[in-house]
């Protein structure tokens, strides 16, 4: 059996973190046979909806905050296994699965989120829920880097790979760029790496040279190209991933695909981040606007 | 030892250490190491560098900004509760060792020795803590229903995780109608607790000080004066006050040792204030000056030389009829205080001593070793700014070694030195100076005696320098194998 792999999704809040992850995850469970376990590090607890079938109640903070401490927890509380053919149980497809835990954390404006997961992560290490049966291990951590509490799932001993969900869009690019810093940051002292860009599109203009070019100057690839589709959101109202319901559609051979990449993927590296200058100057490289003179710099589309 | 050996001494020492460190190091601390004598000019009172971060790596005596609030300034307020807002280490090891004695039933009317926490825990630290601080302070209201007040000192977490105390304090003011005073005061907050007591200077300027409700009944004489920055350790606010009320004074708010959340509404009412600890209070003395025009002067009540300067200076302030008594005062402790000095002077005289204490003393105590006839070879604050230095200068008769927030290391390494017959500074360096076989005395909270402040104590100051200096224990503290001197 091969080793356990521990893998993480960073990516600009909104870019369709949640919902790439699951649904490759899915693929690689559906189509691959993979034993995964999915670590939800964002207090909204949606990382793993959509493998249950309905949002995580039992989060391991709002759990630990009811017994009274962290410790007085057990394993089984806190990891649920996923709904359907993804329960360890139900065998008809493959017999991969998918355990999920959410690490919760405070309601927006209260806490410190980030030492949520700290503890969350921490405690599913001592109680030993990275077993040897498992394949991946698969972090859904919030936005970005914001503090050393969202770096947790990529310091020493935690996550080797890194996907960053983007797209073509400028703060979407800005916030993978981010990302590479806080990898870059890491990769020295414990071992992280960069394992690939996935370009979410949002179908802005020339996004596909756009997202391999930014790939190529960080010093990673585009592993892949998910292209937008109806299919995504019909199954998400019905909180299934594409896999699920519709595993012959063409989107869900698209994360098929993106399932088989990660598999097989064995080009990690330690970035090279871009300065702001030269992120912007890809951007104009790439037509989606003239070069900006100087002086236009600041002036309203009217003054120009 | 003449006076230019002494000064040459003083400056090796200063080069030694110096020479020890590395270069950047060395740069850092020069600035805050220097000799200075009455005759210089621009000597190391005046340039010296101060109120800096401590240079990470050596061992430090300061505290923080929580120490400076809740251990310093609110601690003491004895009818007001006071939350250590955080994890249970800060409260509980601070808790009543600063001796701040007061009058009241503990745990009824008074709570000054008592430790209330919020005992943060993980979930408390991801989840925020300010719903279980608002239940704190019901049932702080319940269990303890005579209490005047609450103030919620921050810990350092509040200050990380964002916890909105204010909000939190305001509803509570408004539903118990007590005061309730949340003070952020987190420790990482500046570079010592000298930050912490300007914060809460800050706190009573907003919380207390616009609160009129006992002014408005309050019936005042002319002679009304405030004691300002005096905590009451070992009961030094109340033989203070003694010799202010025999010549004639009314002592209407001791701050904040022994003190109610009313005497310090009241204060502005006073026709001066007192101030003793300049470095803790001088913050809310302008203040009050600038907002009720109430003056204030700086006095110090150590040794008896000092209390009678000082007593003439704030009678000076009064009519006639005080400065007489005043006099009389003066002439009424006169035989006590020669009576004292005959019988300690003659063990004492020529005995050197060098002093490192917080904000005040390294100055203030100066004055009554040397009516003791010692001298001070060297002194220092751990948290003073430049004006403490400055006010510094006019204390030292001798050239004396100055430094500021002088590291476990270089105090040791001036003490072999200097060789002084004294050390006279904090808990923290205790042990490490008796271990030497070298006498020393705890300064901070005056190791477990005091009262140190006035006439009457400065019997209990003398008896305890010559306890300590002239204790036969110091006989045995040499090994039989050991041929070097003391504190070579």
């Amino acid at each position: 059996m091969a080793a356990l792999r521990q893998i993480a999704f960073y990516g600009k809040g909104g870019i369709g973190k949640s919902t790439t992850s699951q649904n490759t995850l899915a693929a690689m469970c559906h189509y691959y046979g993979q034993k995964i376990l999915i670590v939800g590090c964002d207090p909204k607890a949606d990382s793993t909806r959509l493998i249950l079938h309905e949002k995580a109640q039992s989060t391991i903070m709002q759990l630990a905050s009811e017994a009274g401490t962290v410790e007085d927890l057990e394993l089984e509380d806190v990891c649920k296994p996923g709904a359907g053919e993804f329960n360890p149980e139900d065998e008809t497809i493959t017999d991969g699965y998918i355990m999920c835990t959410e690490s919760g954390g405070p309601e927006p404006g209260v806490g410190c989120a980030g030492r949520g997961v700290i503890t969350a992560i921490n405690f599913l290490e001592e109680e030993g829920a990275y077993d040897d049966e498992l394949d991946f291990v698969s972090y859904d951590v919030l936005g970005d880097v914001v503090c050393g509490g969202f770096a947790m799932p990529i310091r020493e001993g935690k996550a080797q790979e890194i996907y960053i969900v983007m797209s073509g869009e400028m703060m979407a690019m800005y916030a993978a760029n981010n990302i590479s810093k806080g990898i870059l940051k890491y990769a020295n002292t414990g071992g992280v790496r960069l394992a690939g860009l996935i370009c979410n599109a949002r179908m802005t203009d020339r996004e596909y040279d756009l997202a391999k070019n930014l790939a190529t100057q960080i010093g990673t690839q585009m592993i892949h190209f998910v292209p937008r589709s109806n299919h995504v959101q019909r199954a998400e109202l019905r909180r299934m991933t594409v896999v699920e319901f519709a595993p012959n559609s063409e989107q869900a051979m698209e994360y098929r695909e993106l399932a088989r990449k990660i598999i097989a993927n064995d080009l990690k590296v330690i970035p090279t981040p871009l300065e702001m200058d030269d992120l912007e100057a890809l951007l104009m490289e790439f037509g989606l606007e003239e070069e900006v003179e100087v002086e236009a710099i600041g002036k309203r589309a009217e003054e120009a | 030892m003449g006076p230019l050996n002494l000064e040459n001494l003083q400056k090796e020492a200063i080069a030694e250490v110096l020479e020890s460190y590395p270069e950047k190091l060395s740069k850092n601390r020069a600035k805050h190491l220097g000799v200075d004598s009455p005759e210089e000019s621009k000597g190391a009172c005046d340039t010296s560098r101060s109120n800096k971060q401590t240079v990470p790596g050596v061992m430090s005596q300061r505290g923080c900004a929580y120490a400076g609030s809740k251990g310093v300034v609110w601690g003491p307020v004895k009818d007001m509760i006071h939350i250590s807002h955080g994890p249970i280490g800060c409260g509980q090891y601070s808790r009543a060792g600063r001796r701040n004695y007061y009058i009241g039933t503990t745990g009824i009317d008074t709570f000054v020795t008592m430790n209330f926490s919020t005992d943060f825990t993980e979930k408390d630290i991801v989840f925020g803590g300010d719903k279980k601080l608002k239940k704190a302070l019901e049932e702080i209201d319940v269990l303890f229903p005579l209490n005047n007040g609450i103030t919620i000192q921050s810990e350092c977490p509040i200050g990380l995780i964002g916890d909105d105390i204010h909000a939190v304090a305001k509803k509570h003011k408004s539903d118990s109608a007590k005061p309730t005073i949340a003070v952020s005061c987190e420790g990482f907050r500046g570079v010592s607790q000298s930050l912490g007591h300007h914060i809460a200077n800050d706190m009573i300027r907003d919380e207390i000080m616009p609160d009129d409700s006992a002014r408005k009944e309050f019936e005042s004489t002319p002679y009304d004066v405030a004691i300002v920055g005096d905590y009451n350790i070992g009961g030094d606010a109340w033989s203070s006050r003694i010799l202010l009320e025999e010549m004639g004074l009314r002592v209407i708010a001791q701050w904040s040792g022994d003190a109610t959340y009313k005497e310090m509404a009241i204060a502005p009412k006073a026709k001066l204030n007192l101030l003793h600890c300049y470095r803790s209070m001088n913050y809310i003395a302008r203040h009050m000056e600038q907002e009720f025009g109430v003056p204030w002067i700086e006095y110090n009540f150590f040794g008896p030389t000092k209390t009678t300067e000082s007593l003439r200076k704030i009678a000076a302030c009064f009519d006639e009829t005080i400065q007489a008594k005043c006099e009389e005062v003066i002439a009424k402790y006169q035989p006590m205080i020669d009576a004292v000095i005959e019988k300690y002077r003659p063990k004492l005289e020529g005995k050197t001593v060098m002093l490192y204490v917080g904000g005040l003393r390294p100055r203030h105590v100066i004055g009554a070793y040397e009516d003791l006839g010692m001298e001070v070879v060297g002194t220092g604050y751990e948290f003073g700014h430049g004006d403490d230095y400055k006010r510094t200068k006019e204390e030292i008769s001798r050239s004396t070694l100055i430094y500021d927030d002088v590291n476990e290391y270089e105090l040791e390494a001036f003490v072999k030195k200097l060789k002084p017959d004294l050390v006279a500074s904090g808990v923290k360096e205790k042990y490490v100076f008796q271990k030497m076989g070298l006498p020393f005395r705890q300064m901070h909270s005056w190791d477990y005696s005091g009262p140190y402040h006035g006439y009457d104590a400065f019997a209990i100051f003398a008896k305890d320098m010559d306890l300590a200096m002239n204790s036969p224990v110091w006989s045995h503290t040499k090994a039989p194998w050991d041929t070097e001197e003391k504190g070579a």
